[in-house]
């Protein structure tokens, strides 16, 4: 301590013989150099893979054969994502990710939509609207949460057969409604509860009902944490893959089950260059959604996490 | 039988049981309607399928689940299951070791982020991306890392180390390791964000106080600000070991089970009877222990959580 504390105490004065900028704390302290060269370590632990996938898709398969892993590519090659996107194989069929890319659309989308406005509406319910056994329902669906999805998997598969949506795009809807609820109903509690009451018990004065409430006060205002629900969902009914296997159906495969079906499945030589392409483009819509939405992200992870 | 609790509601001085119904179905009706989703969600699917699994896990049901009651048979056949065995003491150690490192780096990251860095945001970001990404897409691409002959074994050994050695997702004894380098790598960024949220949340007077008392810094995040963020740990281990139970897309996408059965998981054991195996009685019987494997982390948590308000969950 006593090392550490004149070091950054007596800094200013000592270090005079290079000025850097407004701040006149040394740079190169033993401190310093400690904290950001095992930072960066770490840094390249998390960026080695990302490197290595779109290097790897922009390279030419005897570049691949008789090449390092750690080479960058000879030229930018966009042969292996053509491939990746309209023909490699996928178990039995050869149209290249396209089709999957399409399924995680038509799945994501309505899942998210359909999925937050049931959560909105039970979070502004548990808030606003408490009935008899609402605080114990809620208890349970935060604790249903923790439930290891093979748990409730067969009996779901039954339901949706009875239900007749098995095996389609409806299905697997309903599925991620149900399990993207505990989390996003936190979260829209959560929310509901910090705003002011006063706003709701005022409307209610005035005659407003549930709905109307519900739709010119309570929505107009939750835009903040719409946007956090809906970075949550997306990424992460983007990235399942359980339930796009089981319950999609052979033609609403998602992205991810169709990836792994080329890369894990194929037949004859392994193409890397086309695997990783395949496995690149998967991962860009999360990571566009990740980039994109910065802060949000963290505070979308966080918000679901701190209080679980 | 909301007609009898309207017509003798109504004048009713005393709680009468009519009284009692209305108050009950009625009160809020909107609410209550609105809440129905999620109220069916918690009866049928978490209460209801869950208490489904358990029941077909003590029948002999094959490929459908019509079969009759066979006590524990279910039970005893997995528990002498070599595969169920392996997978169990896979999760175990994978389990053990991924919760260790991942706590442990997590903390070491969020410590070395709080002290006032330069581009913090920056290496958040780099941290964090990888659990943006679906398992899939990490298994594959540490798969083709870890590629004995073309990944770096291969490149370190073409510069003329030829005694190289990283072979661990094709070692069997081994192939737990590389299923942890991929899962610290896409979860060791949100243990580090939620440590570093609590270190933030600590009092400055504290820092301030162990300052004056001249307590080495790393002493003071160790045995003085570390037991403060008890909140924050509980729900760390908490969610990364509900996570490590669940463990299933990764071990698909990297090893698929192998070489071998040698990183084989529960999860994918109950997927597999499931589906393909035909045994639905065995499949049952295997999700109910990862739903008490479960219970065994999440109950004690909960009762400390929420124990004290007097509530189930």
């Amino acid at each position: 301590m006593t090392m550490t504390a004149s070091m950054t105490g007596s800094a200013p004065v000592s270090q005079a013989n290079e000025p850097r900028g407004p701040r006149p704390k040394p740079f190169f302290t033993p401190k310093k150099i400690m904290i950001y060269s095992t930072l960066i370590f770490f840094s390249l632990y998390f960026l080695f893979p990302l490197y290595v996938m779109v290097a790897t898709s922009f390279k030419t398969m005897p570049e691949i054969r008789f090449g390092s892993i750690f080479a960058l590519p000879n030229q930018i090659n966009f042969d292996s994502w053509v491939r990746a996107w309209s023909t490699a194989c996928t178990g039995l069929t050869c149209n290249g990710l396209a089709p999957g890319f399409w399924n995680s659309v038509k799945i994501t989308v309505p899942s998210t939509i359909v999925s937050i406005f049931i959560a909105a509406i039970n979070g502004y319910a548990l808030v606003n609207w408490r009935f008899k056994g609402s605080e114990l329902f809620f208890a349970v669906l935060i604790f249903g949460s923790f439930i290891p999805y093979q748990v409730m998997l067969y009996p779901l598969v039954m339901i949706t057969r009875e239900l007749g949506i098995f095996g389609k795009l409806e299905a697997v809807i309903l599925i991620h409604t149900i399990f993207g609820m505990p989390i996003l109903t936190l979260l829209f509690r959560n929310y509901f509860a910090s705003l002011p009451q006063e706003l709701f018990k005022a409307a209610r004065v005035d005659g407003a009902g549930f709905w109307r409430i519900f739709f010119e006060i309570m929505l107009p205002m939750s835009l903040p944490i719409f946007v956090v629900a809906l970075i949550l969902q997306i990424t992460g009914i983007w990235n399942d893959f359980l339930f796009g296997a089981v319950f999609a159906g052979t033609h609403n495969q998602p992205m991810t089950v169709q990836l792994n079906n080329i890369v894990n499945s194929a037949q004859g030589t392994p193409e890397y260059n086309v695997n990783m392409a395949a496995t690149v483009l998967t991962g860009l819509v999360p990571l566009i959604v990740y980039f994109v939405s910065g802060k949000l992200f963290v505070r979308g992870v966080a918000a679901g996490a701190v209080k679980g | 039988m909301a007609d009898i609790a309207v017509r003798t509601g109504e004048g009713a001085q005393t709680v009468s049981r009519p009284n009692f119904l209305k108050k009950t179905f009625l009160k809020n009706l909107p609410a209550k309607i609105a809440a129905l989703p999620m109220i069916a969600t918690v009866l049928v699917v978490f209460i209801g399928c869950t208490i489904w699994t358990i029941y077909y896990s003590f029948t002999n049901s094959k490929l459908l689940p019509t079969g009759k009651f066979v006590g524990f048979e279910q039970y005893e056949r997995l528990f002498t299951a070599n595969r169920w065995n392996v997978s169990v003491s896979n999760l175990i150690t994978y389990g053990i070791m991924s919760l260790v490192l991942t706590l442990a780096l997590g903390f070491l990251l969020a410590v070395l982020m709080d002290q006032k860095i330069r581009f913090e945001s920056a290496f958040r970001t780099i941290m964090l991306y990888p659990f943006a990404l679906s398992f899939i897409v990490t298994g594959l691409v540490w798969q083709w890392i870890m590629n004995p002959t073309l990944g770096i074994q291969g490149a370190i050994r073409s510069l003329g180390w030829e005694s190289f050695t990283f072979d661990w997702i094709s070692n069997p004894r081994m192939v737990l390791f590389a299923l942890l380098i991929a899962g610290l790598w896409q979860g060791v960024g949100f243990c580090m964000v939620l440590m570093l949220a609590g270190l933030r949340g600590v009092d400055e007077e504290i820092w301030k106080a162990a300052r004056v008392d001249g307590i080495p810094t790393w002493r003071t995040y160790l045995f003085i600000v570390l037991p403060m963020m008890r909140g924050v740990l509980i729900t760390a281990v908490v969610l990364i070991g509900s996570g490590i139970v669940r463990l299933y897309d990764l071990v698909v996408a990297l090893t698929n089970g192998g070489p071998g059965i040698s990183s084989e998981v529960p999860a994918k054991y109950v997927v597999n009877y499931m589906f393909s195996g035909g045994n639905i009685g065995q499949a049952l019987a295997a999700a109910t222990m990862m739903l008490i494997t479960v219970l065994i982390i999440v109950l004690p948590w909960a009762y400390l959580e929420f124990g004290g308000k007097g509530k189930r969950a």
